[in-house]
């Protein structure tokens, strides 16, 4: 089943730690989104393998924005 | 030799006293954590510098209807006119969208003002004039023009102060606010999830500051030179026609009487109106009203779960002293230190901004009452 990271917050992406193929855990940190001059970690929800990764780093996001999808 | 002695005495030094020097101490030691720690540096520096300047001797600076920096003084904050050009474009930085998403959540920033109150009362009680007691209060609030506002109007001799604890105390948030956060919250408290807030469209968050300042002025028509330029600001960002006007009121004005803003409230601090014992319990009662404010916005959001199936994180409650957006990220990084997955950064927003509002209104009423 295929589990969609989604933005929790609207803000820059300024780092991104996963590729496609990854093979990923729960709570590994997946990419690094900067909002309000701080930047919040975001974590891989369930174990699996990277399907997609839809952000790159310097792009803004917004809230609920699908950054990444884990099979 | 004569001439020597003559010119000696015309210079500055002749007329240092010690207290100038303990001034001088304090001044170097905020300009220290202005850039050294990075301690609210924008406003920091610049008092810092001005307490350096009057405890000079022999400048002037500060002699009323001809002091340069009287002047700024004068015409920029005893007249009123920087607190709400501050407040112009806090309006014009400010997303009310978070609170749109999570209405309930205005009530923290309500309740995290019941620090000024019971600091108000703790103050009186320890022999402060009423007036000095709301502005020793308002501290509580964690808004620094809303804290200078309401001292120029109550207790002109104690802006200096008051604002230097307000902005400090600001500063120390991340140090002061986890241990009463984690203190009166359970470890299940602080991993709860919010609900997802609704979507909030644009042309609410229009409608929001002119209904916004209709009713907070007709309610408390003593906020409304802080109230309305907010609020005006706040319109600006929103209508996202004037987007110069909005640009200028965040950046270049919002900059230049910054500077305007920190220097003359420096400058009000020479040695005789602020080496007093009175000062350190200023000090002391400002300290106690952040910790206050954080306790009941906690406490307010603990209640409110009592009465609510669908719970609050409490930690939420101490985003609402209006350090913006301090407290919120104090809150969110609380939060992930309970559930790393937790992100309640914007949640905290939320209350954030309502606290901003919440302070104005209690200085509107302790103006209203006391003025």
């Amino acid at each position: 089943m295929a589990e969609k990271i989604l933005a929790p917050l609207a803000g820059k992406v300024v780092s991104v730690n996963i590729a496609v193929g990854d093979a990923v855990e729960e709570d590994d940190e997946a990419l690094v989104i900067e909002a309000m001059k701080m930047e919040t970690p975001i974590y891989i929800p369930c174990n699996g393998t990277v399907q997609e990764v839809r952000v790159k780093e310097g792009a803004e996001v917004e809230e609920d924005d699908v950054l990444a999808v884990i099979e | 030799m004569q001439t020597l002695i003559a010119l000696f005495k015309t210079s500055g030094v002749f007329y240092l006293t010690p207290g100038m020097l303990i001034m001088w101490v304090i001044a170097l030691v905020l300009i220290y954590l202005a850039i050294a720690k990075d301690y609210e540096p924008l406003l920091l520096l610049p008092i810092g510098f001005g307490i350096l300047l009057v405890n000079l001797p022999l400048t002037g600076l500060m002699t009323p209807g001809e002091g340069l920096i009287w002047r700024f003084y004068h015409y920029g904050i005893q007249w009123e006119v920087i607190p709400p050009l501050i407040f112009l474009g806090l309006g014009a930085l400010t997303d009310f969208g978070p609170l749109l998403a999570n209405p309930r959540l205005i009530f923290l920033g309500a309740g995290a003002q019941g620090g000024v109150y019971l600091t108000f009362f703790v103050a009186y009680a320890m022999g402060f004039d009423l007036k000095e007691a709301a502005t020793i209060g308002i501290i509580g609030g964690a808004d620094g023009p809303t804290t200078i506002f309401l001292a120029t109007k109550l207790a002109p001799h104690m802006l200096g102060s008051c604002a230097v604890a307000a902005y400090s105390y600001m500063a120390l948030v991340p140090i002061i606010q986890p241990p009463i956060m984690k203190l009166l919250t359970t470890p299940s408290e602080r991993v709860i999830h919010m609900q997802k807030g609704r979507k909030v469209k644009p042309l609410e968050k229009i409608v929001f500051p002119i209904m916004g300042a209709i009713v907070i002025i007709l309610l408390v028509p003593a906020s409304a030179p802080l109230v309305a330029m907010f609020m005006l600001g706040n319109l600006f960002r929103e209508a996202k026609v004037v987007e110069r006007l909005t640009h200028a009121s965040q950046n270049e004005l919002l900059n230049i009487i910054t500077i305007f803003l920190g220097l003359p409230v420096g400058a009000t601090m020479n040695a005789e109106n602020f080496l007093q014992p009175k000062v350190i319990f200023i000090f002391f009662l400002g300290l106690l009203a952040f910790m206050f404010s954080t306790a009941t916005g906690i406490m307010l959001a603990k209640l409110m779960n009592l009465f609510s199936r669908n719970k609050i994180n409490p930690l939420l409650g101490a985003a609402g002293v209006s350090a913006v957006p301090m407290a919120a990220r104090v809150v969110h990084k609380v939060a992930a230190e309970a559930d790393k997955k937790n992100y309640l950064l914007m949640y905290a927003m939320g209350p954030n901004v309502a606290g901003v509002i919440g302070t104005v209104v209690a200085a509107g009423i302790f103006l209203t009452l006391l003025g």
